[in-house]
């Protein structure tokens, strides 16, 4: 037990640390993992810091991600997922962007960065400033579209034969046999919290609700 | 048809200043359907004579959309894509989704789930490095480990098939335990074999550590010191082999792993040699680590006692009409995971397998972004294979242990 609060000590520790950094907008401690938010301005400059000042020693990029969020007006989270294995801990730097303002790229801290940053730009449309190999990575050649965005439908947009006459492999728009059918698992017993005439018991148990949580 | 006058002299300038200078370069497309290349790898090649200038990989020729695909199922519909990614070590990527999901729904396993998980990763990481030793041994042309390992992985995918009813893909490790107990009598199968394996490991040994065309395709081929390997991004016995004493088992345990004991085994020279003896030191600590979790697993729940999370037993289904609703809501609308996000890293047989989860309190992911450990090690191919010869291009590629269900997702 001791143990455990040690360690979350340490986190909450390593949390500070990394929000005072100068470009930090904020770092908070989520379910035990440290998550910076950075903007784009001083990404750089807060990555270097962070793989190069002893205290953090983020020597390797695991992971680099992109996250779609169309509703807002900066759709893309771009998210790094740091690791130190001098000092054993992780941090997520999380920044934003939309389809066009391009993210400055990280390849010259981490040279493996190259290939997760072609993945985003591939899956997700989100450009790198200072990448010298922007090509797709995982999709076909000639794709067109970035399919993990939300508003990207999960059957894409074309359907690839072999064309037995023409002796070639066609690419056709995609027709579905039955509609695409998206189950909404939404209750009306849970998903209307407010029925008409029932607003002063709503505001009761989303007010219980912040207090138990 | 009056060409413009040339003299001789004007000739004889132009000579000097043009020098002419014969390369001998070509570019090979290497696969997308090799042998060699484990899957299906399109290496463009930029070849000096037989001496790779430039390695290009293009993967995404197995790319089937996983993560876009997850996002549309449920929690539990989603588990069977991780056994589908890296298909020679299934359970391990369960294992990641599964710690990922109760991560984020704040659940704690029973002991005994965590002694089978723990136990199953072990058996996972034998089958994948027996796997890639002995066809890793096939690329370079020895013949005979591949007989005699795939006989021993033929033992295990039993116990794979014991457990989950499935000899590859296992859907086994769900988030909240295990899909099931083992059945009666697994246990003293696991450890007879875990008894035996050594002696297997010993005679593989004899085929391959001190052979003299093994070693002289694989010592100082492909080399890359500690300080590259991590810039790189490497984990597992790839990281480990170039000197660094780095396990996720080890370092950020998770399950059962703080309670057994292991060696992990370090290189120190980080070529094709040293990552093949790093996995064979691995297999003998991975039936250290079975017979462990088989000498201290005592019975009890294999999943958590919450039935709003596991479903409940089919002989309760039956009798009870609560836990006909459990389970009848539990397999349509799936459970709800509160809002949150996580990176879970385990150490696969691999090297460091994550899953990025997003939540948004639905009972679907988010996002679920799946971090391949064989991506970040492709990637180096350039680095590890410049100025090699083509066929050492082939050791490399096998070094690496590349399964392309997960490179490409």
């Amino acid at each position: 037990m001791a143990e455990a609060q040690g360690v979350v000590d340490a986190v909450a520790v390593l949390a500070e640390a990394v929000g005072a950094i100068p470009g930090v907008e904020r770092a908070v401690v989520e379910i035990g993992e440290v998550v910076a938010h950075v903007p784009r301005a001083s990404l750089l400059p807060v990555m270097t810091t962070l793989r190069d000042d002893p205290r953090f020693a983020c020597a390797q990029l695991m992971d680099l991600c992109g996250v779609d969020w169309p509703q807002r007006s900066e759709r893309f989270d771009v998210v790094y997922n740091l690791l130190s294995i001098a000092r054993n801990h992780r941090v997520r730097v999380i920044t934003t962007t939309d389809d066009v303002a391009p993210v400055p790229s990280v390849h010259r801290l981490w040279p493996c960065a190259t290939w997760w940053e072609r993945e985003a730009w591939d899956l997700f449309g989100i450009l790198f400033a200072g990448q010298p190999d922007h090509r797709r990575i995982l999709t076909d050649y000639g794709f067109e579209g970035h399919p993990l965005r939300k508003d990207f439908p999960l059957t894409g947009y074309v359907e690839t034969r072999y064309d037995e006459d023409r002796k070639a492999v066609v690419y056709e728009p995609v027709r579905l046999a039955q509609d695409f059918r998206d189950f909404d698992f939404v209750s009306p017993w849970e998903g209307m919290l407010t029925l008409p005439g029932d607003e002063k018991a709503h505001a009761q148990r989303a007010t219980r609700r912040t207090e138990q949580g | 048809m009056a060409e413009p006058e040339v003299t001789a002299a004007g000739q004889a300038a132009e000579a000097v200043e043009r020098r002419v200078v014969e390369i001998d370069s070509h570019a090979i497309n290497f696969g997308p359907q090799h042998p060699a290349a484990h899957g299906v790898l399109r290496l463009v090649l930029e070849m000096d004579g037989e001496v790779v200038e430039r390695a290009d990989p293009h993967v995404g020729l197995l790319h089937r959309g996983t993560e876009k695909l997850i996002e549309h199922k449920s929690y539990m519909q989603a588990l069977p894509y991780f056994d589908r990614l890296d298909y020679v070590s299934p359970m391990c990527e369960e294992h990641a989704f599964a710690l990922a999901t109760e991560k984020l729904l704040g659940i704690e396993v029973p002991p005994r789930a965590k002694w089978i998980r723990t136990l199953f990763a072990e058996i996972t990481r034998v089958l994948n490095h027996l796997l890639n030793i002995t066809t890793y041994g096939l690329d370079v042309g020895a013949i005979t480990p591949v007989m005699w390992g795939f006989e021993e992985r033929e033992k295990l995918l039993e116990f794979h098939e014991a457990a989950s009813g499935a000899r590859l893909h296992a859907n086994y490790f769900r988030p909240g335990g295990v899909a099931k107990d083992l059945p009666a009598g697994l246990e003293e199968r696991i450890a007879e074999w875990a008894d035996a394996f050594p002696k297997l490991v010993d005679d593989l040994q004899t085929l391959l550590t001190g052979n003299r065309i093994w070693k002289q395709r694989t010592v100082d081929i492909g080399s890359i010191g500690a300080e590259d390997a991590l810039a790189w991004g490497f984990s597992g016995p790839c990281l480990r082999a170039s000197g660094v004493p780095w396990d996720l088992r080890r370092s950020q345990p998770y399950d059962m792993y703080d309670q057994v004991e292991f060696e992990v085994p370090v290189g120190r020279n980080g070529d094709c040699y040293d990552r093949y003896l790093v996995r064979m030191e691995e297999m003998r600590q991975s039936a250290f680590i079975v017979k462990q979790c088989l000498a201290r697993m005592q019975p009890g729940p294999v999943k958590v006692q919450d039935n709003k999370i596991a479903p409940p037993r089919r002989a309760d289904m039956k009798r009870s009409m609560e836990s006909l609703i459990h389970h009848f809501k539990l397999y349509t609308e799936g459970y709800h995971v509160p809002a949150g996000a996580t990176y879970t890293a385990v150490e696969s047989p691999k090297g460091e397998f994550g899953v990025y989860l997003v939540a948004d309190g639905s009972n679907r992911p988010y996002r679920c972004k799946i971090r391949p450990t064989g991506f970040a090690h492709l990637q180096a191919i350039e680095v590890l294979s410049k100025r090699h010869m083509l066929a050492d291009a082939v050791a490399i590629i096998g070094s690496l242990d590349l399964v392309f269900g997960e490179v490409d997702r």
